[in-house]
């Protein structure tokens, strides 16, 4: 059976019935979102199920929407099943005062780093990996320099501001 | 399975555990990264690595620079093929835009790229020899390279650090002292290449000290999210530029070598292999370079030419809005791959509407395979695990972007 994008969210909404809670195909990749309870059991479906075989953990890295309440920092895993040459990515949300995800270092073990990196950027604390510690940045910061709260450099800088260059909608991303 | 055996019981050990701090600054890891390692005589008993040492934050960086500024972050990914990760950017951006490249274009990244990939293998696979004791080949490898970073130089005005290529094409049209030496490297570059490898390939000491040394399976190596040529040694074929092709690598014949024991001797007769098909492509797209233009029609990305912004006001107007990124860009996500010096090299692009991108992660491919490491040198000699590492081809660059 030749996998494609319809095939694929039909036979993880028949699996998961109610689990995905948005779906879409943003530049032909399907994307579906997911709570963070139905993850594992989710991405254990997609890369043992023999009809899908997305056996490759392509990446995985942290979002932060500061507007989303009660969804703030998100997962996404881009997975990618070799046998059918089918990329996708499955998304999941939760709020930043319970910065909790599962770990996937069971799955694959490549997932071991790009946690422990998620961890160090965003402050995404993954239940149980192995060991979880800061690997790019030095081992007393304080702070996930990911977040969008923090500022690259000086943060009282307004000169470039977008609003100043006819748009809307977008304060507070300026070039810092 | 006879590593394992050989750490089963602490009765095999020959005397205490010694620790050994392996960098962050070696003169053999060609890179600032730290492995502390528990010793047994010179075996390796455990390692323990520590990366971050030139982490820069590129990440961050990128949500505070225009996407033509993201290009020169690239650059410093994997250091040793810059125009790969540039090429893969822009592409990136062209991908959310819904840029089509002309074909001219399209065939000159394809040059540029494929002699970026020769160049990053020419380092890789020289360094192997110098950590076997042969120096030779790397001085005559690295003329190579010098001949190849002339070719950069010609084509946008840097050598390591390219920012080649733009938003949209190509910065200019290949000039004809580029022509002149890429017919040269073209025709003097493979009897040279093949002496190198004539001196290594089939040489009792370097074979020797290569099979056998740090080898990992396929089915492993796809566990730890190996890609390029050391998943390929390891004996699956998975190459981006066949899988998912871009800017017209499917209209190419070429194969993708690969290898069976995953091992360092593998691992440098695929990127040998791999150099020849470079070679290859490179030839099919010259011979082939269609005429047209060398850039998309796509005023709002697209630096209009400097003559034009003097004395017309439509380019002035355009190259205001280009350099202070001013144009809108529409909001989506997209993920671009291409196949990197090590592999696949990924982009996955969030963008807001705004003027940077709202979050732009880089999928490393050293990052993510240089955490199998302490595995592949589990109960090899010290000597080994340099080996290894060279031919594993970690960039310190891209390691800790």
């Amino acid at each position: 059976m030749q996998l494609d994008n319809a095939t694929l969210h039909a036979a993880i909404e028949r699996r998961f019935p109610g689990a995905i809670l948005d779906h879409g195909e943003p530049y032909g990749m399907l994307t579906l979102e997911t709570t963070r309870e139905h993850l594992p059991e989710m991405l254990r479906f997609v890369k043992e199920d023999p009809e899908i075989q997305a056996n490759f953990l392509t990446s995985l890295c942290g979002m932060h929407y500061p507007e989303q309440k009660g969804k703030e920092l998100g997962l996404v895993y881009h997975l990618h099943s070799f046998v059918h040459n089918l990329r996708f990515r499955i998304k999941a949300f939760f709020p930043i005062d319970d910065p909790h995800a599962p770990s996937m270092t069971a799955l694959w073990p490549t997932a071991n780093w790009m946690e422990r990196q998620e961890y160090d950027f965003f402050g995404i604390i993954f239940d149980g990996h192995p060991d979880l510690r800061r690997i790019l940045n030095v081992d007393d910061l304080d702070v996930f320099p990911m977040r969008k709260e923090y500022k690259l450099e000086d943060g009282t800088r307004t000169d470039k501001d977008d609003r100043f260059f006819g748009r809307d909608g977008h304060e507070g991303r300026s070039f810092d | 399975m006879q590593v394992q055996s050989y750490f089963s019981s602490l009765d095999n050990l020959d005397g205490e555990l010694a620790t050994l701090n392996l960098g962050p600054t070696h003169p053999a890891t060609h890179g600032i990264f730290q492995n502390v390692l528990k010793m047994d005589g010179e075996k390796i008993h455990s390692a323990e690595p520590t990366i971050g040492y030139i982490h820069r934050a590129f990440e961050k960086l990128a949500e505070h620079r225009p996407y033509n500024q993201v290009t020169p972050i690239t650059d410093r990914l994997n250091y040793c093929s810059s125009p790969i990760n540039n090429m893969g950017w822009h592409m990136t951006v062209e991908k959310l835009i819904g840029c089509e490249l002309p074909k001219r274009a399209q065939y000159m990244r394809v040059i540029v790229m494929e002699l970026a990939r020769i160049a990053d293998h020419l380092v890789c696979n020289a360094v192997i020899g110098v950590d076997t004791g042969a120096l030779t080949g790397f001085t005559y490898m690295f003329q190579e390279r010098e001949r190849i970073y002339e070719m950069f130089e010609e084509v946008c005005g840097s050598r390591l650090t390219t920012n080649i290529g733009r938003i949209g094409g190509m910065e200019r049209d290949f000039t004809p002292v580029f022509h002149a030496k890429l017919k040269d490297f073209l025709k003097t570059f493979p009897a040279r290449f093949e002496e190198f490898n004539d001196l290594l390939e089939r040489n009792r000491i370097f074979m020797d000290r290569c099979i056998g040394a740090g080898p990992i399976a396929g089915a492993r190596a796809l566990e730890y999210g190996f890609t390029g040529p050391n998943l390929r040694a390891a004996g699956v074929d998975y190459d981006v530029r066949v899988m998912t092709p871009y800017s017209s690598y499917e209209d190419f014949d070429f194969i993708i070598p690969v290898g069976t024991q995953g091992d360092t001797y593998d691992r440098f007769m695929v990127r040998q292999e791999e150099i020849r098909q470079s070679l290859r492509i490179i030839h099919q797209a010259y011979d082939n370079l269609p005429a047209g233009d060398y850039h998309a029609d796509v005023p709002e990305f697209y630096l209009p030419d400097k003559p034009d912004v003097y004395t017309k006001m439509e380019a002035l107007i355009y190259h205001f809005k280009v350099v202070m990124g001013e144009t809108p860009v529409p909001v989506g996500e997209v993920y671009h791959a291409v196949e990197g010096g090590n592999g696949e090299l990924g982009f996955y692009l969030v963008s807001d509407g705004g003027r940077q991108p709202f979050r732009l992660h880089f999928r490393r491919p050293c990052f993510i395979y240089y955490q199998a490491y302490p595995e592949m040198i589990k109960g090899s000699m010290l000597s080994d695990a340099i080996l290894t590492m060279s031919s594993m081809n970690v960039i310190a660059g891209e390691l800790d972007a």
